[in-house]
């Protein structure tokens, strides 16, 4: 049972709803963005990109551009400063820093100048009417399996690119029930709502940054570095983020072409990415082909599971988006394998998005896994409990909590799957076909190390400093109610002050991670304090600081299989004769530790359920094969889903302690978007008896199935 | 710049007259963020594909960057700054902090100022695409949570609060009509 | 986007003076599609012409039983008009499936005649596109072509008209009116969208210097049964991937009257007069709204990928007309 939503925080905050702290600035408009703050003698860049994939860049003739009304300068190549080469920040050596920094053209869109003006209307103009010529090259972006040039890599954050035991052949042969399927999941974009923006200047020796990150004190790091500058003298802040999906944890364009212009002409600089460039200098989710094959007896027990995964990086940082790893925590198989391998193209980098592997690996995994289901007469869920591993399959640890099969018997319950006619096609409501699926999700729980400050103030009042960031998660408000709880004092007491790089290093808000590690802290610092002042400590005129740094309690952790869990459900419409789907409703139940604010959790779960909606119904970055660039880089072309396609959508979860853990909290931001995608597309097999494998399941695919176009391999 | 391509404009904004000089280029968004130093007003797409800058211009609802200011000229702009009464929260704004109607906020003041135009559109009998009978004998659509969505459908929302928009759009209407 | 020069005109003289002094002049409405165009480097007029003082704002019942739309009349306020509701049904509804509730409440009839087409080609001003450049070629035709023509395009642009709207005006036979500094004119729809032959540059059959003044809309019994549906990738806010406009009037279980028209298949509302006409004076079965759609497309020329395109187009019809039967029947 929810409890009534207060709007105060009570001392027993944790588990209780709470509007969020900043919740008034937001809807009145106060809070401030990134692009939101004024400054004096503010100049506005215009970042322009290459209309080329692939070459050199021949000429910039910027003289016609700086004798343009209002513009400062044109920057490029051949006038940029230079920046640290061999830069190697937070995620590793990146080259898509290198900006301005050579005349090579690696795709299109890529930064090729900067100018800088007076007003944005005067470096707009000037960005367009700029001349820049090429010695093009053929490009590659022939996104395809069998291309030669893909190989498997050693390793990436998500393991090994490849994990083997046992015998696949072997056991595939001896299975009585196989299914051999390849899917494939397209470009996908993050789209935060808002672009990308910073300012920059410098104030009494100190870089000052308003940016948009997720990770304020990661971005000051790599800032410095990259610019030769002392870290101590970049100061650079993040109050209000809007939305960031994996989009905002780098070092981007806009920030160091803002850098450069402040330092080339000592007056701030804001440059905003437009809408359109959001498509190929901040990432994006790679295409996959994944094929998966399963080996099973007739009682639906896997014998054999290969995952193996294409995914595309860029010819300029090795990025692999592990779509394989999925299985390797979640189903056991005496042959095991999956792989993921990665081929580099003449396309933008991609990056972290939203549940990165899981969501597309989960898409192909939780859909074969349907379709074995069918092949051997079993529900797909009773399928699941009869796979349910005791060890994880790979690693052989045992689970820290493991509550699928009890997301799935409270799902099944609330949605009514009982009652659910297991053939195709057969259900019809006027012109719809109707049909319901369901999938498995689940994401690591991981955690960082991070610093936290919590203050004992003269007043009686508290004050907690942490380089958290709240990219539209609930952060400040759990973190807070985490500081109440652990200070064990009036919630009015306690401010918590975020995003701000000189709070010391605090990993960023992303792998569902955020919350965890930085709760983690401030308990730790705010406990510590709690003790000291019990025990007599005296406050002095500034304050009293406990510092803390989970560096030791987190490698204390024992190693075990952590992971949340959860069981989707989705209800679609399907119009045969148009190829229209709706999605009816969605539900899942999760078992992801301890909720901290149910009001916010509950909206961070039911935003990832949509994007698996959006990522199995409309996402689609379509690349030109002429031209190597996006057809769609707007968000009229690339369809995500709007009010109108998002029905009532469901989203709780069952208790999941974890007593070996100290802080109890898995993330939540990124298991929503698991399985997801995978429950529509079994609800659209379940409402016509066609199986779509390649996403999205647009209306003509839906009209014609991928099976039946031509040359179809 | 020069005198044949900028203006000097009055725009009513939030109730006072705002007197500026803009570039004929300056769209209405810009003006209101950039020259009046109204930053409620988002931009998301900056060519009328998301709705976040959606602002009311002469009490309808309209996306600010494709409304050119010079053309505005004259008119009356509510903005998100403008929509609450001397420090008290409209029904809608209450309504979305209260079911938490956002997450990261950024596409907030376009939702909340087209909330405001779909209960006047709605109260005016405008039909929706959602309306299965548009004729006028069919009398005015009930403000269902299908109408709500296809009437809000302008606005989008990546971090995906669509659910908790609708019901509090639900609740707004409601309270607005009480 | 280039410095321009800003004109709000008093009258409609004063427009067609100042449009006709400068050549790189544009009248502006709501703006919605210019200034988006003008935003990406599309369109780069000298001088714009603000028609917000213009008396073309209003909806009037003509003479004959007909509607007067003015140019300037806003999407929302044609969708929210009772005689439209009324009496073009399928022209309302076609209105509120375009765009979204902002944009309606700013784009004006006249201009959403005249937009312009949402092929990502054209609207990047780094691809070849013989609409807007004139003999660069056709990147469509190779390359991403999900979303184009079917019917009436040719090997030089195959870009689709994104109007809802126009579409159900095409299936009431509006007729386009205008002035020009030598008077008057009118265009009936069906020749106002200029075939696209080797020169989509160039789009209407306006004359230089036209302004389109509104539209009427003759009598048509027929048009108190209509209906638009509109199919597209997402539920809302997004262009149609095929639409039809429909009316149909059954008199003794034999088809009197029937319009129809589809959206987003031809570089213009498509009139389907094949289809109407294999129609009239037959029964009113799924049989015969099939075989007269198939008789419509059997002219289509499909891409690689817009084949879905003849049985979306097939089924539509179908389902469309078969709904108006049905309710005729009750």
């Amino acid at each position: 049972m929810t409890p009534a939503t207060t709007t105060g925080l009570a001392p027993r905050a944790v588990g209780t709803p709470h509007v969020r702290l900043e919740g008034r600035d937001k809807v009145t408009g106060a809070a401030r963005y990134a692009a939101d703050f004024p400054a004096d003698g503010l100049a506005h860049g215009w970042i322009v990109t290459s209309t080329v994939a692939r070459g050199r860049i021949a000429s910039v003739d910027d003289l016609p551009a700086l004798k343009m009304p209002g513009v400062l300068a044109v920057l490029h190549h051949g006038n940029a400063p230079r920046l640290k080469e061999d830069f190697a920040g937070t995620f590793g050596p990146d080259a898509t820093t290198q900006i301005l920094q050579h005349d090579r053209v690696p795709h299109a869109g890529w930064p090729v100048a900067c100018v800088v003006a007076e007003t944005p209307e005067q470096a707009r103009e000037a960005a367009e009417t700029l001349v820049v010529t090429y010695d093009t090259e053929p490009h590659d972006v022939d996104f395809r399996p069998g291309h030669p040039a893909a190989y498997t890599p050693d390793a990436s954050p998500a393991g090994p690119g490849r994990a083997e035991k046992g015998d696949v052949e072997a056991e595939l042969a001896a299975s009585d029930v196989v299914v051999d399927a390849h899917y494939s999941t397209p470009e996908l974009y993050h789209n935060a709502m808002e672009p990308h923006a910073a300012m920059a200047y410098w104030d009494d020796g100190r870089l000052e940054v308003v940016d948009t990150t997720q990770g304020a004190y990661a971005t000051a790091q790599d800032l410095a570095q990259l610019f030769g500058l002392d870290p101590a003298s970049v100061h650079l802040r993040s109050e209000h983020v809007g939305g960031g999906f994996g989009s905002k944890a780098q070092v981007r364009a806009h920030l160091i072409l803002a850098v450069m212009a402040t330092n080339l002409l000592g007056r701030p600089v804001r440059i905003a990415l437009t809408r359109p460039q959001m498509f190929s200098l901040i990432g994006h989710r790679s295409r996959t082909a994944q094929r998966v094959r399963l080996g099973a007896g007739t009682d639906g027990r896997l014998r054999a599971l290969e995952h193996t995964a294409l995914s595309a990086t860029s010819t300029l940082r090795e990025f692999v988006e592990p779509s394989a790893a999925y299985g390797r925590t979640m189903y056991d198989a005496n042959g095991h394998r999956t792989v993921n391998n990665v081929l580099p193209l003449d396309v933008p980098t991609p990056t972290y998005m939203r549940a990165p592997g899981e969501a597309p690996g989960s898409f192909a995994m939780e859909c074969a896994l349907d379709e074995l289901a069918e092949r051997c007469g079993l529900d797909p869920i009773a399928l699941r409990a009869r796979n349910e591993p005791s060890v994880g399959p790979v690693s052989g640890l045992p689970y820290a909590g493991h509550r699928l099969l009890d997301c799935f018997a409270e799902g099944a319950r609330r949605f009514g799957w009982a009652e659910r006619d297991p053939r195709p096609g057969v259900r019809r409501d006027g012109r719809w076909l109707i049909g319901t699926g369901t999938a498995a999700a689940s994401f690591f729980t991981g955690v960082f190390p991070v610093t936290a400050a919590v203050t004992a103030n003269a007043d009686g009042t508290f004050t907690v400093r942490i380089t958290a960031a709240d990219i539209g998660t609930g952060a400040r408000t759990a973190l807070t109610q985490l500081a109440v709880e652990a200070l064990d004092v009036e919630p009015s007491r306690v401010r918590l002050l975020i995003a701000d790089s000189d709070f010391g290093n605090a990993w960023l808000a992303g792998g569902s991670m955020g919350t965890r590690s930085w709760g983690w802290a401030i308990q730790l610092a705010a406990r510590e304090l709690r003790e000291r002042l019990a025990l007599g400590a005296a406050v002095p005129a500034d304050g009293l600081t406990v510092r803390s740094d989970t560096e030791q309690a987190v490698r204390a952790l024992a190693a075990a299989e952590r992971h949340a869990y959860g069981a989707q459900f989705a209800e679609v419409a399907v119009d045969p004769g148009t190829g229209e789907i709706r999605v009816r409703r969605m539900l899942g139940i999760f078992a992801a530790g301890r909720i901290v604010n149910p009001l916010t959790a509950r909206s961070q779960l039911t935003g990832g359920m949509i994007w698996g909606l959006s990522a199995a119904l409309h996402e689609e970055g379509i690349r030109d094969a002429a031209s190597g660039a996006l057809v769609n880089a707007d968000l009229a072309g690339y369809h995500y889903a709007a009010h109108a396609d998002v029905p009532a959508i469901e989203a709780d979860w069952l208790d999941d302690p974890d007593p070996d853990d100290p802080v109890g909290i898995k993330g939540i931001g990124e298991i929503g978007a698991v399985g997801s995608a995978a429950a529509v597309a079994n609800a659209v097999w379940h409402a016509t008896g066609v199986r779509h494998r390649d996403l999205p399941i647009r209306p003509d695919r839906v009209l014609i199935p991928e099976q039946e176009r031509a040359g179809h391999s | 710049m020069t005198a044949s391509t900028s203006s000097v404009i009055t725009l009513h904004v939030n109730g006072e007259p705002r007197t500026l000089t803009v570039d004929h280029r300056t769209t209405l968004l810009d003006a209101l963020r950039e020259h009046l130093g109204l930053t409620g007003t988002k931009k998301g797409c900056d060519h009328g594909q998301c709705g976040a800058c959606t602002v009311l211009l002469d009490g309808r609802r309209a996306v600010a960057c494709l409304q050119l200011a010079v053309a505005a000229e004259g008119r009356a702009v509510t903005t998100i700054e403008g929509v609450a009464e001397d420090g008290r929260l409209h029904p809608v704004q209450e309504a979305f902090l209260e079911l938490d109607g956002y997450q990261c906020g950024y596409c907030t003041p376009g939702q909340i100022c087209s909330a405001l135009a779909v209960l006047d559109e709605h109260a005016a009998g405008w039909p929706s695409a959602a309306t299965a009978d548009v004729r006028p004998e069919a009398g005015p659509p009930a403000l269902t949570d299908d109408e709500i969505r296809e009437r809000m459908s302008g606005n989008l929302c990546r971090c995906s609060a669509y659910p908790a928009i609708v019901r509090a759009v639900a609740q707004a209407a409601k309270a607005v009509s009480a | 986007m280039r410095e321009f020069r800003y004109e709000r005109a008093a009258d409609m003289a004063g427009a067609l003076t100042l449009l006709a002094a400068e050549p790189g002049a544009r009248p502006l409405g709501g703006g919605t599609n210019l200034v988006d165009l003008m935003k990406n480097g599309i369109e780069r007029p000298a001088l714009l012409v603000d028609l917000r003082d213009l008396p073309l704002g209003r909806i009037e019942p003509t003479a004959d039983g007909g509607l007067r739309i003015g140019a300037t009349v806003t999407n929302s306020d044609l969708a929210a008009h009772p005689d439209v509701r009324r009496r073009y049904p399928a022209l309302a509804q076609a209105v509120l499936a375009g765009a979204s509730g902002q944009l309606r409440n700013m784009a004006t009839v006249g201009g959403n005649l005249l937009q312009r087409t949402r092929c990502g080609y054209f609207t990047d001003a780094a691809a070849p596109c013989n609409k807007r450049s004139p003999g660069s070629g056709c990147a469509a035709l190779t390359g991403e072509h999900r979303n184009h023509a079917v019917l009436g395009a040719s090997p030089h642009c195959v870009a689709v008209h994104p109007s809802d709207m126009a579409v159900a005006l095409a299936a009431f036979d509006a007729v386009v009116v205008y002035e020009t500094l030598d008077g008057p004119g009118e265009l009936p729809l069906a020749e106002f969208y200029r075939p696209v032959d080797s020169n989509p540059q160039l789009e209407t059959a306006l004359p230089p210097g036209a302004l389109i003044t509104g539209v009427v809309l003759p009598p048509a019994p027929v048009a108190a049964a209509s209906r638009y549906r509109k199919v597209r990738e997402r539920a809302s806010y997004a262009f149609a991937i095929g639409s039809l406009a429909a009316a149909l009037d059954i008199r003794d279980g034999i088809v009197h009257d029937v319009r129809l028209a589809f959206g987003a298949v031809a570089s213009r509302p498509w009139r389907a007069r094949q289809a109407e006409r294999a129609l009239t004076g037959g029964p009113a079965d799924a049989a015969a709204f099939a075989a007269a759609a198939d008789a419509e497309l059997a002219a289509a020329r499909p891409l690689p990928h817009n084949g879905y395109k003849l049985p979306l187009m097939r089924n539509l019809a179908v389902s469309v007309l078969t709904e108006l039967a049905e309710e005729a029947a009750r």
